[in-house]
């Protein structure tokens, strides 16, 4: 599918141009998390890290912006507590989600009983007839401690940071410091756009964040060394030429191959994307990101990086 | 040839019987599997149901001792068995923390009160009177030996009480060993208003009472042979040291879904599963050909075979553990993509079928390993930090990794060679 590209479009010599795209993509993610030790927070922080509560009800009814004002108002006089915000959901907008910081069970509770005699909704207390299960329109409260949401950070920046640890150590045992390098370059450019999504689609960061994360450094190194596994292979094969042309004619090589995982790959992840429901596709969505930058990363920045360290490396 | 078709043919077969055993179970009239499908354990975000985390918060804020920890767990437990959520699971998580789950749980906030409330331990006689409560008991400890001089090795409680409880204590056992004629020569023992034990008083106690430092409570049956209780003798010695507990259990997660939405999670992750699953196949087929369709047997194979793998294991399915699986399978044909543009490559170059495969399989295999050893350390760590549901995301991706290396590098090299020794040499049945 891509053996003529190889004398078309010669990656490496149009490296720089690739480059300033791959770092436009990264930059809103490396700006966002530059300034967040400064107290600028440019990311939809969840409870998961942040702590608080959110609580979704089935209200039954459509709501509109008055409609949310009104629970707001319903729940703050209940919990004597800050509503932070509601927003609707569900697919006839009848959800609503109510975010505040941490309440006690009390509250909820108390939120609840609130908003079931203003609405009339059920508790699933009601006697029903054997074999059914009493409904209950609350649809799900999660509620996290700042304590545990500290902990749980803590545990996660552990988890991404041992990942790419032993992943690094394997690939500098399989193959040299160099091209170890230009991996990691790579897949700090995945990284960044991933984070970016997260920014400007406003996904809440929460604890699969993590899960998308690690499974994009898998995924774009996978891609990366498939591509690396080529050069090392035509080094031995073809002699007489240079090295920026071997790299250009491996990625073309291994073009059709990056493409078509990439595609399998979407294609299953697209449909949770379309057909998931909201918290599984605030999963789908950065990965779907996540997989396309990881072959953006494998096809036009690691290999014209590998060329770059090596040429700089000959230099001195 | 016919020989290679009829392999063809019959490992085809058996992979179609496997995937319908997996998916309805099988009756042979003699042995009966049972579906894989049904085995699989649902997590709550997919069933409904709370998950609330606990953790033990003393006043002068130093660190629980783990038996303290044992002891909360026993009355976490008991609490659960009382309300009836049977089906509740407590572990502990860190050394201060303890992990609630209840499936199925209509009220969180109900269960977040009953389980976090303060321990209500008491001894009570024959008519309810209260005779000593949690705060009187000194220690109790599950002991593994002789009760009398001459007898046999049993589990027992050894109680120890304060000298108040102790007074108490006799004066309760001497009015109940003496109306043993009536059988009310008991001390019935209860948390939060629950029975959990009714221990007998000796009817030779009626002059006396019980006034000892130390006052046993046997456990079940005294045959030596078959020491029962010990399980029941350290529970019983958890629930009566819960009257003492030194901290107070505070709530600091809860999670919990309702049926309705994990109900709804479920239907459309494993329709868009299928969905993905049906395009991949499909895409397989289009570029491929004829390798394709041995890629999509082999991944057809594939998905049975996670699922048989995560039921015999008794792997909770939560909601990122399903997308784990639809990951897997897009990244599950990255070994077969690979290998087939390789041995594209190789027919192009003009080798026979049989050499093209023999170097494709032979040049793909350490790009396969190298690519599928970095996502598996991905899963190992995210496993190993185990935090809630993405445990089983980091499952499946783990599982799905190792589980498709096999049927790509057994299942689909197998049912190639066979195309060979069908001898379909047309370059364009393998999408060259």
């Amino acid at each position: 599918m891509f053996s003529k590209m190889e004398n078309k479009l010669n990656i490496v010599n149009k490296s720089n141009v690739f480059f300033l795209i791959g770092v436009i993509f990264a930059l809103i993610g490396l700006v966002s998390l530059i300034i967040l030790p400064f107290g600028v927070n440019l990311f939809n922080l969840d409870i998961d890290f942040a702590g608080g509560t959110t609580m979704t009800y089935n209200m039954h009814k459509q709501l509109d912006k008055a409609e949310l004002d009104n629970i707001t108002a319903i729940v703050e006089k209940a919990t004597g507590a800050e509503i932070s915000s509601a927003q609707k959901s569900g697919d006839g907008d009848e959800q609503v989600v109510l975010k505040s910081a941490t309440l006690s069970s009390e509250q909820r509770d108390a939120a609840f009983n609130a908003l079931k005699e203003a609405y009339g909704l059920h508790d699933g207390t009601e006697t029903v007839a054997e074999g059914e299960t009493a409904h209950t329109d609350v649809i799900s409260v999660d509620n996290v401690d700042p304590v545990m949401g500290n902990d749980l950070r803590n545990s996660a920046i552990k988890a991404a940071f041992l990942a790419i640890l032993f992943m690094l150590i394997y690939i500098a045992i399989r193959f040299d410091v160099r091209s170890g390098l230009a991996a990691i370059i790579a897949l700090a450019h995945d990284v960044l756009v991933v984070i970016s999504a997260y920014v400007i689609f406003r996904i809440p960061l929460n604890l699969t964040f993590i899960a998308v994360v690690l499974t994009i450094l898998g995924y774009s190194i996978n891609a990366t060394i498939v591509i690396f596994d080529r050069i090392r292979e035509n080094r031995k094969l073809i002699k007489k030429t240079s090295f920026a042309d071997i790299v250009n004619k491996s990625i073309w090589q291994s073009a059709t191959r990056s493409v078509n995982t990439t595609v399998t790959t979407l294609l299953s992840i697209v449909m949770i994307a379309i057909f998931g429901v909201t918290s599984i596709r605030n999963f789908a969505i950065p990965l779907v990101v996540g997989v396309v930058a990881g072959l953006y990363s494998s096809m036009f920045i690691s290999g014209a990086v590998w060329v770059k360290l090596t040429k700089n490396a000959n230099k001195a | 040839m016919k020989k290679g078709i009829l392999w063809f043919v019959a490992v085809v077969a058996v992979i179609a019987v496997f995937i319908a055993t997996t998916i309805s179970g099988l009756n042979l009239g003699v042995v009966e599997i049972p579906s894989a499908t049904d085995g699989i354990r649902l997590g709550l975000d997919l069933q409904g149901g709370a998950m609330i985390t606990f953790e033990a918060r003393t006043e002068d804020g130093s660190a629980p001792s783990k038996a303290d920890m044992e002891i909360a767990k026993t009355v976490l437990r008991k609490r659960l068995d009382a309300a009836n959520y049977t089906e509740g699971t407590v572990t502990a998580a860190g050394d201060t923390r303890l992990t609630v789950e209840i499936p199925s749980v209509t009220d969180p906030e109900e269960a977040v009160a009953l389980l976090g409330k303060t321990a209500v331990l008491e001894f009570r006689d024959a008519d309810g009177n209260v005779i000593i409560s949690g705060n009187e008991v000194k220690s109790a400890e599950s002991v593994y030996g002789q009760v009398s001089e001459n007898g046999a090795n049993q589990h027992h409680v050894v109680l120890s009480l304060t000298s108040e409880g102790r007074e108490k204590f006799t004066q309760a056992t001497k009015k109940a060993a003496s109306q043993a004629s009536a059988e009310k020569n008991y001390i019935d023992i209860y948390l939060d208003e629950t029975l959990q034990s009714r221990p007998f008083v000796d009817a030779s106690y009626a002059s006396t009472g019980i006034n000892s430092e130390e006052v046993v409570i046997t456990i079940g049956s005294e045959d030596s042979l078959n020491p029962a209780g010990g399980e029941e003798s350290k529970t019983l010695a958890n629930i009566i040291n819960s009257g003492r507990l030194p901290f107070a259990l505070e709530e600091i997660e809860l999670r919990s879904v309702g049926p309705t939405l994990g109900e709804k999670a479920l239907e459309t992750s494993l329709f868009a599963g299928f969905i993905g699953l049906l395009l991949v196949m499909l895409f397989m087929i289009l570029i491929y050909r004829l390798s394709g369709v041995v890629a999509s047997i082999s991944l057809a194979f594939y998905t049975a075979l996670l699922v048989v793998i995560m039921s015999l294991l008794k792997v909770n399915l939560s909601l990122p553990g399903i997308a784990g699986i639809i990951l897997s399978i897009g990244m599950a044909v990255d070994a077969n993509v690979i290998i087939y543009e390789r041995i594209k490559e190789e027919l192009r170059v003009g080798k026979t079928l049989k050499a093209s495969i023999d170097a494709g399989f032979k040049r793909a295999f350490t790009a396969i390993l190298d690519s599928n050893v970095t996502t598996l350390i991905a899963a190992v760590v995210l496993y190993c930090f185990g935090m809630g549901t993405i445990r089983g995301f980091a499952i499946t991706l783990g599982l799905g990794v190792v589980i498709s290396m096999f049927t790509v590098l057994v299942v689909s090299r197998f049912l190639l060679y066979r195309l060979v020794d069908m001898n379909i040499k047309s370059l364009k049945a393998y999408g060259a």
